[in-house]
């Protein structure tokens, strides 16, 4: 295999000059994507698509409305699986296994790889027993071994000290910012090891959203995250690896510095600065 | 000015549209008012403990009775008004009715020591009461134009001397009689006394048939709605079930009597009931098969209603759970099931608006003109869904087409719908309480 096999073969060779992504190797990869396709019907979404993905980094999709970025997050925890029209190509390996394998039970692989929404989803139920959600399907623990846990999810999410006196409040009694950081402390408290964040602050305010990005720094020490975002300050600030797709094509994958300050190519450069998309 | 400009031409100037369409709101409530305060005031005034006249014709002739109402023979002539007052003593006279040409009324008296007898059989004596002999257990009663009999008293409902009650008296008189409609069984082939087994058939057979359509209902819409593929197939069988609810009722009355009663129920006998054959247990109408005719007519909006319930869930809660590691079936059951409880409700409340005033399937399928037995007693196993059950708006049918004295039924055929209304009020208001209850708990669940 190709050393560069990470990126397409339209801009490896200007990647092979800096070198921007060779330092993710097969060992440090969390994902690893092969020519992965995805169509839904007749309309493809993805098209051959290779690139790895850093364990404990934060990495960025970023790209244009539709240029399959979501899809392309829904493939990692086999979301696309409820949807009978989505035909798909090539590989996902997570930790060196293929995520489609037969023996691989898709619960268990979207525990391990945990899943915020755009917009906030809590379930209609107190604070305390959304946290408890994924907890109860996992195992089943005694009430105070399971109070630690949802303490220590929601102080992981940074939501604690907010919530500490209603937890069996409604949760939707909550601002979407803080209804955004329950539903990480959910996620959180089945302790996955790769957290997908689908433009988890673009239904929040500023301060709100600055929380949000708080957030993803501080879990980025445990666990591996992956961010699709419209908003290219986002990416430049929490993110460490930068994936630009456009028209289902991955089209340049970098360091995030050297992607936003030294784009290889045109179409990325127009991209981030705003000059198309 | 403002209040009155948009008093005269409507928000954002709808005009006379808006007009139209507020007029027909006030009709349909206008239509509402009436129709409720027509039978309540037909139905309850009959319990009203009416003063009693005491007539004198012009030749003479004297009669006692309570005067009903006026009319005049035929419409347009110049014939003399004529009065219809109820007489009783149907077991010294033949009959309690009597008409008489007003202009032929001498004097109304309204003397105090009039008496109304009501008994167990002839209806109610009206006349004056001469001796008490509680020892011999009677009462020796004279009729105005001087006819006596001996009245055992073991046989006395009630004793009642209008003319010499209170007000207040009265409206006490009002209300026992109103409660004894309520709680006692119908006596004189339904044309007296209570409705009570007629409203325990109504509630429990409503309950009964909640009990088997919801489960059922929810299943069926769970099925289509989360695990059918939404092909073709699927979309044919939605559209079959939507388009059962407008079957019209009688037929599923015939449905339950080929499949439930004959099929199913002669089949139970043949299997359990053998010894008591050719006399049916479960292979002739009853509180079962009704209550599973009248599920399987209110299936469809159960289902309907389950259904929009369920595609009213946003896909990003089911996929919140997915995400959690939840299979399908955690999914289904943890998040989908408990935010489409109150459209199962919905489901339901439709369901007993339907089904509480059906008649038509019940009278292939169970439903009595005289049962006083309820079916629910002290003996096991104390619910005998075998039984055939009275309902009140059967109970109306028959009161109103197959009673032998219309005038006498015609006042509880008011009050027995009336009664209908309400019960079936208080059943919906049961379920929207319970729904509402279920809305509470989950805190705001309309986004």
């Amino acid at each position: 295999m190709p050393a560069l096999d990470h990126v397409t073969d339209s801009v490896s060779p200007a990647l092979a000059t800096t070198g921007a992504v060779t330092e993710i190797p097969a060992s440090a990869s969390c994902f690893e994507i092969e020519g992965l396709s995805l169509a839904y019907g007749d309309t493809p979404a993805l098209s051959n698509l290779t690139l790895r993905i850093p364990r404990q980094r934060v990495t960025a999709f970023i790209g244009p409305s539709g240029c399959g970025k979501t899809t392309l997050l829904r493939a990692l925890n086999r979301l696309h699986d409820l949807n009978e029209e989505v035909r798909r190509g090539g590989h996902i390996h997570l930790e060196g296994q293929e995520i489609h394998a037969p023996e691989v039970e898709v619960a268990e692989l979207r525990r391990r790889v945990g899943m915020v929404f755009q917009t906030p989803n809590p379930f209609p139920m107190s604070i305390y027993e959304n946290v408890a959600f994924g907890l109860r399907l996992q195992m089943s623990l005694k009430k105070r071994q399971r109070d630690e846990v949802i303490e220590w999810a929601l102080r992981s999410a940074a939501l604690w000290d907010e919530v500490k006196d209603r937890l069996h409040d409604s949760a939707w009694s909550l601002s979407g910012g803080q209804q955004q950081r329950l539903v990480i402390a959910r996620t959180l408290a089945v302790q996955p090891e790769v957290l997908l964040l689908d433009e988890p602050a673009s239904a929040l305010d500023p301060i709100s959203t600055l929380k949000i990005e708080e957030l993803i720094r501080s879990l980025k020490s445990r666990l591996t995250l992956i961010l699709v975002t419209h908003n290219m300050q986002q990416a430049a600030r929490v993110s460490d690896y930068t994936a630009f797709l456009n028209g289902g094509e991955l089209v340049e994958y970098a360091a995030t510095d050297a992607l936003f300050t030294n784009p290889r190519l045109a179409q990325t450069e127009n991209y981030i600065t705003g000059r198309m998309g | 000015m403002m209040a009155r400009a948009r008093f005269l031409h409507g928000y954002r100037g709808e005009g006379p549209g808006a007009w139209l369409a507020a007029g027909c709101v006030a009709l349909a409530l206008l239509m509402v008012v009436a129709l409720l305060a027509l039978l309540a005031g037909r139905g309850l005034a009959h319990f009203w403990p009416t003063e009693i006249e005491l007539v004198t014709l012009d030749d003479g002739e004297r009669f006692a009775g309570r005067a009903v109402r006026e009319e005049r023979p035929v419409q347009g002539q110049a014939m003399p008004v004529e009065r219809l007052y109820y007489t009783g003593n149907r077991d010294l006279d033949g009959t309690v009715w009597r008409w008489v040409d007003v202009e032929r009324i001498a004097m109304r008296e309204r003397p105090a020591d009039l008496v109304v007898v009501e008994r167990r059989r002839w209806g109610d004596f009206i006349g004056r009461v001469v001796d008490r002999n509680t020892e011999a257990g009677h009462l020796v009663l004279e009729s105005i134009d001087g006819q006596r009999l001996i009245q055992p008293l073991a046989e006395v409902h009630k004793i009642v001397y209008p003319n010499a009650m209170s007000s207040f008296g009265k409206l006490v008189a009002w209300e026992q009689g109103v409660w004894r409609f309520l709680s006692e069984g119908p006596r004189s082939a339904n044309t007296a006394g209570g409705v009570w087994p007629a409203i325990f058939g109504t509630v429990l057979m409503v309950l009964l048939m909640s009990l088997a359509v919801t489960p059922f209902g929810v299943l069926a819409a769970v099925y289509l709605n989360e695990i059918a593929p939404q092909g073709r197939l699927t979309r044919l069988v939605r559209i079959g079930v939507r388009n059962l609810a407008g079957v019209p009722s009688i037929v599923y009355g015939v449905f339950g009597l080929g499949v439930f009663v004959y099929g199913i129920g002669g089949t139970l006998d043949t299997w359990f009931f053998s010894e008591r054959l050719p006399s049916p247990t479960f292979g002739t109408g009853g509180l079962l098969w009704a209550s599973l005719t009248l599920a399987l007519l209110t299936l469809p909006v159960v289902i309907v209603a389950t259904e929009e319930g369920l595609a009213r869930i946003p896909e990003a809660q089911r996929e919140g759970a997915l995400a959690l590691g939840a299979t399908r079936a955690e999914t289904l059951r943890r998040v989908v099931l408990p935010m489409a409880v109150p459209a199962m409700l919905t489901g339901m409340i439709l369901a007993i608006a339907r089904a509480a005033g059906e008649v038509a399937p019940l009278m292939l399928v169970g439903v009595a003109k005289l049962a006083p037995q309820v079916p629910v007693d002290d003996e096991f196993p104390f619910l005998h869904l075998e039984r055939k059950f009275m309902h009140l708006g059967y109970h109306i049918f028959d009161v109103g087409f197959y009673s032998g004295d219309i005038e006498a039924a015609l006042p509880l055929v008011y009050a027995t719908a009336l009664l209908l209304v309400l019960v079936i009020l208080v059943l919906n208001l049961t379920a929207i309480f319970l729904r509402h209850h279920v809305k509470a708990r989950h805190g705001a669940l309309q986004r």
